[in-house]
Order: structure tokens, then sequence, then C-alpha cells
């Protein structure tokens, strides 16, 4: 069992790595022909820097949208991340100040974090809007998110793992010396959950992630008439005459 | 087109019910042969339109990141879901903005993508059918390009690029939009929308001349391709002719008069209005901004001016120095936009909206009113979608917001603003814009106005407002067309160059 999950963790890894990495450079390669920010639009960089922070971290566009689903979603996304920063310990040895620091906000996160979940499931089951565009593997990742929220917690709560064995299991694929990955049907659930999602990232809405910084009405300074912006298949229509 | 009728109120603005097909089959006539010919597209569908569209897609995806991110990134988190001005009208779901993205996401997602093309089902996505491409052509067709979806996605996704994306394909296999497809041939042809020619133009601007000399006793000149000119405006073409735009025509003119500004109309480029937007076709935007190139270089101008209208304006601020090179920043190196941009005054922004030109004469202290002439006015403002989300004005981030209120409020005594919610960047579409203000498409318009005309309704009812301003010439033809049905004066549309045309005093300072 220990071999199956190394395999599946460094396959993927691949995944996760090679499919964004394409990804994000197609991305990069794809131009913007035309200035399209959706106005009110910052008129330089700086201020463009500062709209897209407020856009990651606070998810302002989605503040003036809807409360509740904001409320859900921004509780779900911070959650996210400190229990994904709280998991640090099992990659780091000596583990840092601040990652212990976090333990105990990022255990109480987890909860929170599937609280969020079942919200925006509760929210596209209920109403009529978000359930009518609503596709099957839209509920799903919600539902894998459950599953690796609640089964993380069932170990950190309720049935104890052994911490101590996953750590070394996870250090040990780490240096490519692989140790042994403690017996618990909770822990593999967990773990195969978390690889899967690993694999679908670059290929789903996932994308999303990714996809924010990139995107030019929320990326590109407002200076259209300061500074000429022209992609280069769009300058090759100007030698053409 | 008796049978139609305005939808009723919402008692409280709530999100509408769902009526899934209620605008199935609504969607506008068809391009014939010849208006697509005139064009450069097939003449009709063609035969292998499948394969052409999925390559043509392909081609966008490269040429657009917008397209590119905007088809992977969406969650289905329903930030847009209430917020489409024809989907509340409407209330058909495929109305809904992440509804609309969907009709081609599925497909991109069949095509374009793994999951999609293992297992369509799981994640909603379908082949290119018949029946999806006929439903493209009605729903791509049921946009205005307002974005006031994109101002609520969390990533900024922006339908309007979608729409335009599937127009273009739509167009490249012989499917297009008769009214955008027939006015950008006109353009073509003779220089503006409204195929006005020449000697026809140069007549309209005489007949001004002499009413205007009649109503004030003043001689204010509407002068046509006078070389050497500074100023060049070019402006939508209804400002010629129709109501009420052609009284903001005159507020122009009469603000060259007052500042002694010398300007000039051009007969070959007689037309700010760029349809070529709409149908989201790069060649087509490009080939009809380059006529305001040429008859700038032509007339040797030193500044370019545009009137009031919505989309030509986030065409002129926000593509043109791509388009043409109309601005400034080109490289030293940029020879196409060099030629222009060295001819070009950069003390002043280029190009310049008439608002931004009025409200800095205004402040320069060059132009003074008689206030009163406008107090049988009660005035809103309504901001029109394109000059929010898709320009500014000013220089400064909300610019395009305060100017135009700053020149009613200078020009007019009583102004109340409507429902928040509903103006600045939550502005809705007044129903007619993006390519839609045709009659085949009369029913949507009517329903598309209705959050407007609520949030109107409730100023009426307050303040007593009696005129709605606006800077737009779609806005202006739209709601003179649709107001009456909601029983409001068809007079209570116009221009915020109407109101300073009122209350500018001439020959005097």
């Amino acid at each position: 069992m220990s071999t199956l999950f190394a395999i599946l963790f460094y396959f993927a890894t691949l995944v996760l790595v090679v499919g964004l990495f394409s990804r994000i450079s197609v991305y990069t390669r794809t131009p913007a022909p035309l200035k399209i920010p959706t106005t009110p639009a910052p008129i330089n960089t700086s201020g463009v820097v500062l709209r897209m922070a407020r856009e990651v971290v606070f998810f302002e566009s989605l503040f003036k949208a809807n409360l509740w689903t904001w409320g859900l979603g921004w509780l779900f996304h911070a959650s996210l991340a400190l229990v994904l920063l709280r998991h640090l310990r099992y990659f780091t040895e000596p583990v840092w100040a601040w990652v212990a620091f976090i333990q105990p906000f990022g255990m109480y996160a987890g909860i929170t974090m599937v609280l969020g979940v079942a919200g925006l499931w509760a929210r596209r089951l209920f109403v009529e809007r978000i359930r009518y565009i609503s596709t099957p593997s839209d509920h799903l990742m919600l539902v894998l998110f459950l599953v690796i929220g609640i089964s993380g917690l069932v170990m950190t709560f309720v049935v104890h793992g052994d911490v101590v064995g996953v750590k070394g299991f996870m250090l040990g694929l780490m240096n490519f010396n692989l140790q042994a990955l403690p017996a618990s049907i909770g822990l593999y659930v967990h773990l195969a959950m978390v690889a899967l999602l690993m694999m679908i990232f670059p290929i789903s809405k996932l994308l999303h992630a990714p996809g924010v910084f990139f995107s030019p009405s929320r990326n590109q300074a407002d200076n259209s008439r300061e500074k000429r912006h022209i992609a280069a298949w769009a300058k090759q229509l100007e030698s053409e005459k | 087109m008796a049978d139609i009728a305005a939808p009723a109120y919402r008692v409280i603005p709530i999100i509408p019910a769902l009526k899934p097909g209620a605008m199935e089959g609504k969607g506008p006539f068809v391009a014939n042969d010849k208006i697509q010919d005139a064009l450069g597209f097939p003449g009709q569908l063609v035969e292998d339109w499948h394969d052409q569209a999925i390559a043509k897609m392909g081609e966008l995806l490269g040429k657009y990141r917008s397209l590119k991110v905007y088809m992977d990134a969406c969650v289905h988190c329903g930030a847009c879901s209430d917020k489409c001005h024809y989907f509340i009208g409407t209330q058909d779901p495929k109305n809904m903005p992440v509804a609309r993205q969907d009709l081609m996401r599925s497909v991109y997602r069949r095509y374009f993508t793994l999951p999609g093309k293992f297992f369509p089902k799981l994640v909603g996505a379908r082949d290119l059918t018949r029946e999806v491409l006929d439903e493209w052509h009605n729903y791509f067709h049921q946009c205005s390009e307002c974005r006031r979806c994109s101002v609520f996605c969390p990533y900024g996704i922006d339908t309007a690029e979608v729409t335009m994306a599937a127009r273009e394909i739509l167009d490249s296999v012989g499917y297009g939009q008769k009214y955008s497809n027939e006015i950008i041939g006109k353009v073509h042809k003779i220089g503006n929308n409204l195929g006005l020619p020449a000697p026809a133009l140069k007549d309209t601007l005489e007949g001004l001349e002499e009413d205007v000399k009649e109503a004030t006793g003043i001689d204010v000149r509407f002068p046509m391709d006078v070389k050497g000119a500074e100023v060049l405006l070019i402006t939508p073409s209804a400002d010629f002719f129709a109501e009420p735009h052609i009284d903001s025509l005159i507020g122009y003119a009469k603000v060259f008069h007052a500042t002694g500004t010398s300007w000039t109309l051009s007969s070959m480029s007689s037309e700010a209005a760029n349809f070529g937007m709409f149908i989201g076709n790069y060649e087509q935007l490009r080939t009809i901004a380059l006529r305001i190139r040429q008859a700038a270089l032509e007339l040797g101008v030193k500044r370019i001016v545009v009137g009031e209208c919505g989309h030509a304006w986030r065409v002129a601020y926000s593509f043109w120095n791509t388009l043409s090179g109309v601005g400034e920043g080109a490289d030293e190196t940029d020879k196409f936009a060099m030629m222009l941009q060295k001819q070009l005054d950069h003390r002043y922004k280029q190009p310049m909206h008439i608002c931004e030109f009025t409200w800095d004469m205004i402040g320069q202290g060059a132009l003074s009113f008689d206030k009163e002439a406008n107090d049988k006015h009660i005035i809103t403002f309504h901001d029109s979608c394109n000059v929010a989300r898709g320009s500014s004005m000013g220089g400064y981030p909300g610019g395009q917001f305060d100017i135009p209120r700053n020149i009613i409020k200078a020009v007019a005594n009583n102004f109340y603003e409507m429902n928040p919610n509903t103006t600045h960047e939550r502005t809705f579409c007044c129903g007619g814009g993006g390519g839609l203000l045709t009659d085949d498409l009369l029913d949507l318009r009517v329903k598309g106005a209705l959050p407007r005309m609520e949030v109107l309704q409730h100023v009426a009812d307050e303040h007593g407002v009696n005129f709605m301003a606006c800077i737009c010439a779609i806005c202006k033809a739209q709601f003179t067309k649709i107001m009456p049905i909601y029983g409001f004066d068809r007079r209570m549309i116009g221009g915020v160059h109407q109101l300073v045309s009122n209350a500018i005093k001439l020959g005097e300072k």
C-alpha cells in the first residue's frame, strides 16, 4: 500500500506541475490584442497590483455581487489556505516556528472549511438559478472537498492518526527514500482524494486560481490613450498595407 | 409590433423565477448573402460549418487571451446569474450571463479539453450540432455586450468577449446577423451607418445653421471637410438627423462657437459608431476605425473629439490607439502610429470626449450659462454601459461618471440620482446596445429595458423627474422607442449637450 501511494503521489505531483505549467504558459503566450479592463480601472501597474490583491485576498467583485456566495466562498478559501499551511508540518523538519504557531488555527479551520463547502453546496442544490447552471462535475467537486475535509477532521478530532508515521512517509517521498505509510482507512481515503484533486486541477474549473491573474478585464491598466498597446498578430495587419 | 407590451414592474426588485425557453426562437433576422458578401463573409451557412466553426474557435482561442481564460476559469458560482437586464426582463435562464457563456463553454469543453473529450456528460460538454448553432445565433444576439456581468465576476469574466467570439464564428460560417452586418456594409461603402451621402449631409448641416440662426440670431457654423481645422469631430451619424440626437449636435456646435474653436466634420468619415466591435471582428473593427485616421491625416487636424455615443467612445478611448494610432505613446519605431501621433497636439488627450472638452472649457471659465433655461427639466442621468464599464474620461478612474454629471449640474438646477445599484459601474444597459437596436428584436428590447424603467419610475414618482440625460446615440434611440410602451413621454430622453445647448450663452461672456 505504501508503494502504491508513493507512486500515486509522484504521478499526481507530476500531473499537477506539468499540467499547471503548460496551462500557464498557454495563458502567457496568448496575446490580449485590445485594452479591455472593466472600468473604472487603475491607470498604472501599482494600481493593478492593488486591484488584483483585493480581488484575490478579499474577493472584491464577489462581495459586490452576492453576500451569501461571498461569505461562504471566502470562508471556504481562507480556511483552505490555513489548512494547507498547517499541513506544511508534514513536509518540514524541523517545523518552522510560524507553522507550529498556526497549528491550532489550522485545525479549527478544517471545520470552517467543511462548513463553507457545505454552504456552497446547499446553495447549488437549493437556489433555482444556481442549480440550473450546475453540471455534475460542479457537485462532485464539492463532494471531493467534503470528503477530504471530513476525513481530515475525523483523523484530527476523533480517531487520531499516526502523524509521526505520516510525516515519515511524506519526508521519505521528498527524499526519494520510501518509508511505510501508516495503515488507516481514513488516511487512505484522505490521501487518495487529495491526489485526485491534484490531478484534476489543471484540467478543471480549478483553473480559476491561476486564471484570475491572467484575466485582461482585471489585470490591464487603463492607459489606452497614453500608451499604444498592440499585439504581434495585429501589428502584422499594418505591414500588409 | 402592436402586440408588444411592457412587462410589469417588480414590486420589490427580487430575482425572478426561471422560465426556461421563454426567449427561444426570438433571435434576430439572419443576414442575406448580399449583406454577408459585402463584408467578405460566406453568403449562407457553409457545407462544412461544423469543422469550420471549430477551427475558427481554435483560432480565436489562440488570438484572444480573454476568451481562453474565460472559457477555463468559470466555476459556476452564480455571481453574475441575476445581473443581466435581459435575464431580469425575460426570465429565460439562458439569458443569465453564465448560462449564455456556457452555450459556448460546453462546446469548448467537448473539443478543447480532456474531460470534455472523455466524459462530456460529467462536465456539461456538448457536440456542436445544428441546434446548438441555432441556439448561439439566438442567444448571442440577446446580449448587448454591456459588461455588467464582468463587474461582479470574481475573475472578471466578461460575457461580451464570449458573445463577440460567438458572433465572429457565426459570421465566418455564413450565419450572420442582418442588422449589424448591413450597417457595417454601409459604413464601408458610404462612410456612415445611415448611408447618408456627402451632399445630403451638407444639406443637413446647412439646414441646421439656419435653424440655429433663427432660434438664437447667431451664426453658429457646422463646418464640413475644412482642411487645417483644429478639431475633427467624430460623432454618431444619428446626430445628423434623429431626435433627440440632433439637439446634442447643436450643443457641440454651440460649445465650439462660444469657445472660438475651429472645428470640422468629415464627409468621408462621418460616423463614430463602430459595429465591428459588436460582431467581434478585429479586421472590421480596424477597417472602420481607419477611416477616422485617414480623415485626420487628410484634414491635418490637431485634435480629435468624439460626440455622444457609448460604444463609439469605448472604441475611441480604449481601441483607437491600438487600431489606428489615434492617441499617444507609440514607439519611435512604430511608423504607422507615429505618422499620426506627430501631427496631433499632445497637450490634449487624444481622442477627447465632447464632455471632457466642454467640462475643460467650463473649468477655464470659457463658457457661461443661463441655468434657468433648463428649469422645466427635472433631470436624472443614465450611465451608458460602454462609457461606464469600457472607458473613462478625465484621466482618472471614475471620470466617466463625474464629468457628464458635473456638466449637467453646471447647466441646470434640478438633478436627482437614480438608485445607486443601477448607476455608475452598476448601470443597466438601455436594452438596445450591442447591435440589437433593430425592430426584429423589439420584444427583447422592451423586456431588457425593465430594470432601468423601474428605477426611472421611482425617481419620477419621488422627485418628479421628467428628463433622463445620457451620452449615447443607441440609448437615445432605444429609449425614444420603448419609453412610450412603459407609459413615459418619448421626449423624456435626451443628451447632455442638449441641456448644454438650452442654457449656453452665445455672443456674450
